[in-house]
Parts: structure tokens; C-alpha cells; sequence
């Protein structure tokens, strides 16, 4: 996982509510034994219109949009299943950040493990973020702010060791395989169960 | 010491290392359950990194969301949608080998969906952490386990280490007071919570079900209202072990024997939150106001009893919602009509949902435009219905009997539902295009769901055989002559 401190870019809004996995990577892209090249199956099913023709409101299908590496969605966002597949299909699309007022607990712990920030701002910060996505947000991890082109800063919650992780590029295996001793003393004093 | 919650005992009990500011606690894991969907990047990372699997026996394995649930054909050859999933299903296998993992594959008189299979033969007991890289992994909280799902990463993480790192989530008490009307379950207890408490109404917390109405379920019904609890957005859900729960793991194949059940039993008893226990939040709900409960749009937690009325659609989410089902603002959600009806999944795939169904279909014909799977949980259900003669009542309505499996709850398979089509289904997920792209999702009970497959659209199943009944509740005219 690379290294993540700073993720400046304009921004994707999505403003609906409660987007589910199910959106973000339909379950019959789920047949895969690989990780990588999920991005071509992102919102999928949002991509044509009912009568199969491409629908110009897509956000990811728009010229303006592409290189962005902020999506700004409405509150709940990642909720349902808990496929990694998911924050895979978003990074593999250039995503770094996903801000919203909400964000589901798997999605958010899937997507700290694969370099994708979860960036949870107040309702009103958020409506403000989906009503001007040509804002060039700046987000600072080490900081855990949010700042808009205004000036304006905005904090958001990070847990240290998941901060620590993004800042350093490294993945939490390690630090639970040099916990062995512990692991193996917990199993020894518990072997009944 | 304070007074502790069952959750509080469950977590206590496997922290391997206590969290801080700097890091998460670790959290050892009793039981870990792997499928084939969430599995294969896990073992290639492990394989990547040249680790072994730390402790093979607490891993097992079944295979559930790809396979077929037709029969294999005449050269004993099961027929995948397409090879891809028979590569991910296949992959398992190899890896379970290598790794000396149990597997319960296609040809074991033991598979089925993940979830059913735990906790019918004995692997799911009381006060053990059991995850699974899948997020239904709640329902085995009904047994007073601490179980949660978790992606693919953290597969890999318990696969090496038989650990996870975790930070405490909160704790939330929902305790439905009183006794369920008859007629209805634990289905339209848990779509009627979740409409109260919203999709999101559990984020960041572990629910713990109390009261008389969880106690007065059985051990299924009470899975049926864990499994639901990511629906509400929960990390997990469960209900404190008792007599009921004791007696069902009494005759399970892999809990413990004889003078070692008796011993588990006086522990798991401590399991129970004790008195004056405090939980983050309390929700406290009357079981006497549930009705049967359906939901009408594409998230779990619109949810509505069925003599209600749709929405007015005057608010953005729910106006999107209804014009995707197809759905008239306003007008009584009885009456609606559908096309398909699949009796299944994790979370009414047992015995007693298929049970639930047959009473109603028993001597009836499905209306002529419905399709019905009913799909059993596991081989063990299938082979416990077939012998109460379940599948004939199914297949005499017109309906299909097939293997067990996840099938149309998740549509990985080819049990799919045609674009526009409206089905009800026994799932746990009404998310726009979940059972097939363009598929309309409704939520319901087994009971409602045959009801509906029987009448041709939505009704209360009290008033299947009542069509002045169905008619003072909205249905529309020439639906009531066509069923008729």
C-alpha cells in the first residue's frame, strides 16, 4: 500500500444517500479470484440508461471528471455487504479519499487497508462539499483536516494507528505477526476453548 | 467488578492485547468461516507473504454464493452460471487442501449457506467470536456470540494470526417488550425495528436484542432478527444464551458431549448481561404495534406494515425509491402486484421458514404470472423438509425445490430476477438491482412471501382467502377478479 499524506483534487459528488456496496460493485463482478482491474465494474449499473444508452449524468463517465480523486456522497455511504471488492473498484478508479457525513463501518475498516481515506464531515460541511465539487479540496492526513479553497478548515475523525498506517504506507498484518507471543500465550492459557 | 454486558463479557474474554491511543486492541477469533467469494485474495496474499495458516482446525469452509442450486446433470456435473464461478468454487477447494482446512463442499451432506450450517451442526456456540468475510456473519449472535463480518483483508489477517485488530464499537440495547401478534415473526419484528431505527440506526454499535418477545423466540427466529442487524447498520448483533439455546445445541453433531456440555452450559449461563448493566444507547420497542412488515423501496429500512400506504413521495430519497420499485405514491402497499417470489437465504432458509411458506401454499396454486424458488438453507434442511414432505407441497403449488445455496438473495449464480420485475423475497437485502440488474426487491416474512405468490400481489396473509378483505385494503380491482 503506498504511502498517503496529502490528497489534493477537485472533487466527484454523488449526492444521494445510503449508497450500498451493492452500487458501488454489483455482486456478479464478484466471481473474480483477483483484486485488481474491479474499477471497469464501479457503479455499473448506474452507468446506462434504461434504454442501454450511456447516461450523461454518470459522474464518472463525465470528461471533467476524470483524474479526480475525491468522491463527495451523501450520508451512509458503503452500507450492506462487506466486499472488499468495493473500496478495490474505487481505488483502482484513482480514488483516495471518500467523504460524506456517514460512513459504514466495514467500508470504512475495508478501505483504511487499501489506502483509501474515509473523510467524515458534519451534514452542513458536506452539502456545501456536493453543491461545489470544482473545489480544489486539500486533505492533509497527518493534520486530519479538510480544507476548502475559502480557507476554511474542517477536522475529521482518523484513528492514530489507522493515521499511522496510511502515513507510512504499511498494513496492519505486520503489526499483528509481531504480536505472535501474545497471540500464542492468549491460545495456551485458553486451550479449553 | 462493574456490571458488564453480555457484549462487554464477549469482548473481555478475547482481547489478546488491550487497545490504547496508539493502536486497536487485538481480538482473538474462536471461529472462522470462509466461503469462496471473500476467500482466494486472502490466501494469495498469504501465499504472497509465504505465511501459514496459524490454526487450521478454527477455520472451516463450505461453499455457497456461486453454486449452482440446479442438480448437476446426468455425468454428475454441476452446471455453474459461467466458469468463472466454478474457478472461484473450485479455488476454494485447492486452498482448503493446501491449507488443511475442513471443507464442506458440493458433495458433503453437510453444506450449505455459511450461516445455516454454523449453527446446525454445533460449530456456533455461546461466548465464542466467530467472523466470516461475509456481512450476515451477525446471525450466529443469536447463540450470545460475538460475531461480525469483515472484508478480505482482515480474512488474510485471521487466516495468519487467528486475530483481528479491533476498537471497542459502542453498545446499544434494543429490548422489544410484550408478545408478537399471532401470525407474526421474528421477520417483521426485525424489518419493523429497522424501520424504526433506520439503515444507519446501528453504525458504530453492537446490538444486544432483550425482552419478552426475543425471549419467546425460537432459536431460527432469533437468527432471522441477528442476521438483519448489519441491515441496520450494526457491527453485530446477539441475544444472551438460555434454556432455548441450550436445548438446541444439546443434539447439534460438533457442540460439546455429555459431561462437557454440562460444564459449557454453566459457563455460557454467565454469558447474560447482569444487572444494571449500561449500554451506550436503549431503544425499547412494543411487539403487540408489529404487524406484518414489508418494505417498499431499495434500503432495508423502508419498512412498512402491510395495511400501510406507500410514502407520498414528497421527500427526494423515497420519490427515487418508489418510482425504481415502481410504485404509486400513496396508495396502499396491498394490492401491489408482483412477479417472482424467492423463499431462502441466511435469513429465512431454515427449516421453520420452509415450514412457514408450505402452511400457506399447502393445497394452493401459485397465481399463473409467478415464479417461486424455495431454496433451502443447507442439505440438512432439504433433507429434513423432504422428509415432512415440504417439497411436494412446493412443487404441487408450482413452484421450484432446488439445492441449497444462496441463490437469489445475492444473484451470483443465475437465479436471477428479470429488469422491472417485482419480486418478494425472504432475503435481507432490497438494494436497487441486488437479485439481477433492474431486479425490484420486497422484503417480507416466509408467511407473506407465499401469501404473495399465491394471490399474485402483495397482501396480508389473513386476508388471502378474503378478497372483499383484500379489497377494503386497496387492492386494485382487476387484480382481485384476476386472482379470482
Amino acid at each position: 500500500m503506498p504511502a498517503l499524506r496529502y490528497v489534493i483534487s477537485r472533487s466527484i459528488a454523488m449526492p444521494r444517500q445510503h449508497i450500498d456496496t451493492d452500487q458501488i460493485i454489483p455482486a456478479r463482478f464478484l466471481s473474480t479470484t483477483e483484486r485488481a482491474g474491479l474499477g471497469q465494474y464501479a457503479f455499473n449499473d448506474w452507468k446506462l440508461r434504461a434504454d442501454g444508452t450511456p447516461d450523461p449524468a454518470f459522474p464518472f463517465g463525465k470528461p471533467q471528471n476524470a483524474g479526480r480523486r475525491i468522491l463527495v456522497a451523501g450520508r451512509n455511504f458503503g452500507c450492506g455487504s462487506s466486499r472488499e471488492h468495493a473500496p478495490w473498484a474505487l481505488v483502482d478508479l484513482g480514488l483516495a479519499a471518500v467523504v460524506s457525513s456517514e460512513i459504514a463501518d466495514i467500508f470504512k475498516s475495508n478501505a483504511l487497508k487499501n489506502g483509501l481515506l474515509p473523510v467524515v464531515m458534519p451534514e452542513s460541511v458536506l452539502e456545501e462539499l456536493l453543491a461545489h465539487p470544482d473545489w480544489t479540496l486539500t486533505i492533509d492526513v497527518a493534520a486530519r483536516l479538510l480544507s476548502v479553497p475559502d480557507g476554511r478548515h474542517f477536522e475529521f475523525p482518523l484513528d492514530g494507528f489507522a493515521q499511522t498506517c496510511l502515513l507510512e504506507g504499511v498494513d496492519e498484518l505486520g503489526y499483528l505477526l509481531a504480536r505472535a507471543p501474545e497471540i500464542q500465550q492468549y491460545e495456551a492459557l485458553h486451550a479449553h476453548a | 467488578m462493574a456490571a458488564r454486558t453480555l457484549f462487554d463479557k464477549l469482548w473481555d474474554s478475547h482481547v489478546v492485547v488491550p487497545e490504547s491511543e496508539s493502536a486497536p486492541a487485538v481480538l482473538y477469533v474462536d471461529l472462522h468461516l470462509i466461503h469462496e467469494v471473500t476467500s482466494p485474495q486472502a490466501f494469495a496474499e498469504l501465499e504472497q507473504r509465504k505465511l501459514p495458516v496459524h490454526a487450521p482446525a478454527r477455520t472451516k469452509a463450505t461453499m455457497d454464493h456461486s453454486t449452482p442450486t440446479l442438480p448437476p446433470d446426468a455425468d454428475g456435473r454441476w452446471r455453474y452460471t459461467n466458469t468463472q464461478a466454478q474457478a472461484q468454487v473450485e479455488r476454494l477447494g485447492e486452498n482448503c487442501v493446501r491449507h488443511g482446512i475442513e471443507l464442506f463442499g458440493l458433495e458433503s451432506n453437510q453444506r450449505g449457506i455459511v450461516h445455516v450450517i454454523g449453527p446446525e451442526l454445533g460449530l456456533t456456540q455461546p461466548g465464542m467470536t466467530i467472523v466470516c468475510g461475509d456481512s450476515h456473519t451477525s446471525t450466529h449472535g443469536a447463540f450470545g456470540a460475538l460475531a461480525f463480518g469483515i472484508g478480505t483483508s482482515e480474512v488474510g489477517h485471521v487466516l495468519a494470526t487467528q486475530s483481528l485488530l479491533q476498537r471497542k464499537p459502542k453498545s446499544m440495547a434494543v429490548t422489544i417488550e410484550g408478545e408478537l401478534p399471532p401470525g407474526v415473526g421474528a421477520k417483521d419484528l426485525i424489518l419493523h425495528v429497522i424501520g424504526r431505527i433506520g439503515v444507519n440506526g446501528g453504525t458504530g454499535h453492537v446490538i444486544e436484542y432483550r425482552g419478552a418477545a426475543i425471549r419467546a423466540l425460537d432459536m431460527e427466529g432469533r437468527m432471522t432478527v441477528c442476521n438483519m442487524s448489519i441491515e441496520a447498520g450494526a457491527r453485530a448483533g446477539m441475544i444472551a444464551p438460555d434454556e432455548v439455546t441450550f436445548e438446541y445445541l444439546s443434539t447439534r453433531a460438533r457442540s460439546p458431549k455429555g459431561a462437557d456440555f454440562d460444564a459449557a452450559v454453566e459457563r455460557w449461563r454467565a454469558l447474560a448481561s447482569d444487572e444494571g448493566a449500561r449500554y451506550d444507547r436503549e431503544i425499547v420497542l412494543d411487539a403487540r404495534e408489529v404487524r406484518p412488515t414489508v418494505t417498499w423501496g431499495t434500503n432495508p429500512g423502508a419498512a412498512l406494515s402491510i395495511d400501510a400506504r406507500l410514502p407520498d413521495g414528497r421527500e427526494t430519497g423515497a420519490a427515487r425509491a418508489l418510482a425504481y420499485m415502481g410504485f404509486p405514491a400513496g396508495a396502499p402497499i396491498a394490492g401491489q402486484a408482483i412477479d417472482v417470489v424467492f423463499v431462502g437465504s441466511c435469513t429465512n432458509g431454515r427449516l421453520s421458514d420452509l415450514r412457514e411458506a408450505a402452511a400457506v401454499l399447502k393445497g394452493q396454486t401459485l397465481h399463473p404470472r409467478v415464479r417461486m424458488l424455495v431454496v433451502p438453507g443447507s442439505a440438512q434442511v432439504k433433507r429434513e423438509a423432504e422428509a415432512e414432505g415440504i417439497d411436494r407441497i412446493v412443487r404441487a403449488a408450482g413452484a421450484e425445490w432446488r439445492e441449497p445455496g444462496c441463490s437469489m438473495c445475492i444473484a451470483m449464480n443465475g437465479d436471477l430476477v428479470a429488469p422491472g420485475q417485482v419480486a418478494v423475497s425472504t432475503s435481507n437485502r432490497n438494494f436497487e438491482g441486488r437479485q439481477g440488474p433492474g431486479s425490484r426487491t420486497v422484503l417480507a416474512s416466509p408467511r407473506v412471501a407465499a401469501a404473495a405468490a399465491v394471490a399474485g400481489f402483495l397482501v396480508d396473509p389473513d386476508k388471502l382467502h378474503d378478497p372483499r378483505g383484500a379489497e377494503r385494503h386497496g387492492v386494485r380491482r382487476h387484480i382481485v377478479e384476476e386472482a379470482l
